[in-house]
């Protein structure tokens, strides 16, 4: 006969609140640790996908997600021309934020190389890749972007021709694709009226200068377009990719190109090192001790709830010893309810998990190796959780039937 | 005085049994030199007055609380000497000992059958078998229509019946019965009196009852009385 089901069995309702109430304890301390998974799923997703073996980057930063990178589109053409590099291509990553529908829009916008890189590696569930050198963009579904909508960044309308799933940048901003041209139009767009008063401070500029002064023609030119200025450089991209040809250690070609004195190089590796090594680390020590109070939390409530319902059997206890019951009957009442309540609550928590964490506005990434991990941790909790209980029921002595 | 099971068809032999609780200033003897013997099939009523040790001699007896001094044989086997419990308690207790209280203490989320069987499934009986006699004993006690009920939908008096049957469970050579029927009124209090003399002549089993209730006297076959710890000799009870 099992003591444990039909104490259980009596005290129906009160046994399901409790588990609902541990298993929403331990829905959080799961969210949490699916929070830190897609953190980490998040910051090297692109890093990930990109299928890039090195990233080459302005001197001394650490990349366009830890910091701004700028470099020279023209770097892609001098990587090219390393023994071992089987092709380059400009990268460009700048985060945006603009109203829609009323509501903040952030979009971290990416600019791919076209046309050797069009996003056709990107995760495409509707629509397409970019088709075309300009006005065309490749937004992830999360943005809510329906194919074929039209939007304005910029001076320009770009069209949505493809959705991405779950393409997000490491601060959790949601993905848009672009030509790299006008990835720099958007990110380095200016007013109408900035362009204006720049081209008039560049004209002052070039009129207080004897090259001004002595070559009139020189400051009608500083009156034109940025791009027809030879002395100015054309704008600057975030990042180069490159890509090894087969059979080619990276290192070799990391080790030629990290000698230019003007960038800095990374091995995808690396990279992803970089950006788990930064943010990323410090908010999984952040959840890590926050998941680990949970623990700590629910371990204690687990006690309490066990030990308030081996008080309320401590007249049956002492009935059940005096009728001659062995502990073990009495500890595997105790014990079988705690694992019970803690079996059913880590349920009630995967099942309203599964069902509230697609909502959460960031990734929520729950992996087997996780769940067994807490289901051991629940499993460890409910047996410490009824050691108080234990102690109790033992301490019980059967003339306590008598008072 | 040492009895074996083969020299004497005592049930009980208790000798100079002494309870004292606390000590110095504090100190109470609840029970002194208590001596008493109960036969098989024997049916035996402990009389007296509140505070006069009859539920600490019944406790003394079922091995619930050890005694300061004394000896206690149950069945031939000498269960406690030289200050010393020489079984397992708990196993003789659940082997060789019912209890039956003025409460009935059934399990509260246990039916009546289960509160019976537990008794026997803890004893090691096959859970078959345990169900069987379960419902035999309350049938026997006239609860067996009851026996799927838990004990909060049962009166006082079908109550003491599952707790009767519960101490009945493990065929025991012993049953303690302390105020049995002081909850139930003159008439169930009666029924459960004549019951344990069933019980006892049937099963060939000793009875040992406290009670107050001197209007069932004539149920018992003999009747102690106990005063300040002591106990006053006994007679037969229709001498009373």
């Amino acid at each position: 006969m099992n003591l444990a089901s039909r104490d259980i069995r009596h005290n129906f309702g009160r046994f399901v609140l409790t588990t609902i109430g541990l298993g929403l304890l331990l829905m959080i301390v799961m969210g949490m640790g699916g929070i830190y998974r897609g953190l980490v799923q998040e910051a090297t997703l692109l890093v990930d996908r990109v299928d890039a073996d090195l990233w080459v980057v302005q001197k001394d930063t650490r990349g366009p997600f830890a910091e701004i990178s700028r470099v020279p589109p023209n770097l892609e053409d001098r990587i090219r021309a390393v023994p071992g590099v089987s092709s380059s291509r400009g990268f460009v990553s700048t985060t945006i934020q603009r109203e829609r529908n009323g509501r903040a829009m952030r979009i971290t916008v990416q600019g791919l190389d076209w046309p050797e890189d069009r996003g056709q590696w990107l995760p495409i569930v509707a629509g397409r890749a970019l088709g075309q050198a300009h006005y065309e963009m490749i937004a992830d579904e999360s943005l809510k972007l329906s194919l074929g909508e039209r939007l304005k960044f910029a001076k320009d309308t770009y069209t949505v021709v493809g959705l991405t799933r779950a393409m997000s940048s490491p601060s959790g901003d949601s993905m848009a694709f672009f030509t790299l041209q006008d990835a720099q139009a958007i990110q380095f767009d200016l007013s109408g009226e900035a362009v204006r008063l720049e081209r008039s401070a560049r004209y002052s500029r070039a009129g207080r200068i004897d090259l001004g002064r002595s070559q009139p023609q020189v400051i009608e030119r500083t009156l034109g377009p940025s791009s027809q200025l030879p002395a100015l450089g054309p704008l600057a991209i975030s990042a180069v990719l490159v890509k090894v040809q087969p059979g080619v250690d990276p290192s070799q070609v990391k080790a030629i190109v990290a000698q230019w004195p003007d960038v800095s190089v990374y091995t995808a590796d690396g990279q992803r090192s970089l950006l788990l090594g930064g943010f990323v680390d410090r908010s999984r020590r952040q959840l890590g001790l926050f998941r680990l109070l949970l623990i700590i939390v629910s371990g204690v409530i687990m006690a309490l709830i066990l030990y308030t319902l081996t008080l309320d059997k401590i007249h049956d206890i002492a009935m059940l010893k005096l009728i001659g019951a062995r502990n073990g009957v009495i500890l595997g009442l105790i014990l079988q309810q705690a694992l019970l309540l803690g079996g059913l609550g880590y349920v009630v928590a995967y099942y309203i998990g599964q069902w509230l964490f697609p909502a959460f506005p960031r990734r929520v990434v729950i992996i087997p190796q996780d769940l067994w991990m807490l289901a051991g941790v629940v499993v460890g909790i409910s047996v410490l959780a009824s050691l108080l209980g234990v102690v109790k029921a033992l301490r019980v002595e059967p003339s306590e039937v008598l008072a | 005085m040492n009895a074996s099971l083969g020299q004497s068809e005592a049930v009980l032999e208790a000798t100079d049994l002494t309870k004292i609780y606390g000590s110095g200033h504090t100190e109470v003897v609840a029970v002194r030199d208590a001596t008493l013997s109960v036969a098989r099939g024997e049916i035996v009523a402990l009389l007296g007055p509140s505070g006069a040790g009859k539920s600490t001699l019944l406790t003394l007896i079922g091995l619930i609380l050890p005694p300061n001094e004394g000896r206690i044989v149950i069945g031939g086997a000498t269960v406690f000497e030289d200050h010393r419990t020489q079984v397992n308690v708990r196993r003789y207790r659940r082997q060789h000992l019912g209890f039956v209280f003025q409460k009935a203490n059934l399990i509260p989320f246990l039916t009546a059958a289960e509160n019976v069987r537990l008794a026997m499934e803890i004893n090691d009986h096959p859970s078959r078998a345990a169900k069987r006699r379960a419902m035999e004993l309350l049938d026997y006690l006239g609860v067996a229509e009851r026996a799927e009920h838990l004990p909060s939908k049962l009166s006082g008096g079908e109550q003491q019946r599952v707790a009767v049957a519960r101490a009945l469970a493990n065929r025991p050579s012993l049953i303690l019965a302390d105020e049995p029927t002081a909850a139930l009124d003159s008439v169930r209090g009666r029924q459960v009196m004549e019951l344990f003399r069933k019980v006892a002549h049937e099963q060939n089993a000793g009875v040992v009852v406290v009670t107050h209730d001197h209007r069932a006297l004539d149920i018992f076959d003999r009747t102690l009385e106990m005063e300040d710890g002591k106990l006053r000799g006994s007679s037969p009870a229709h001498v009373n």
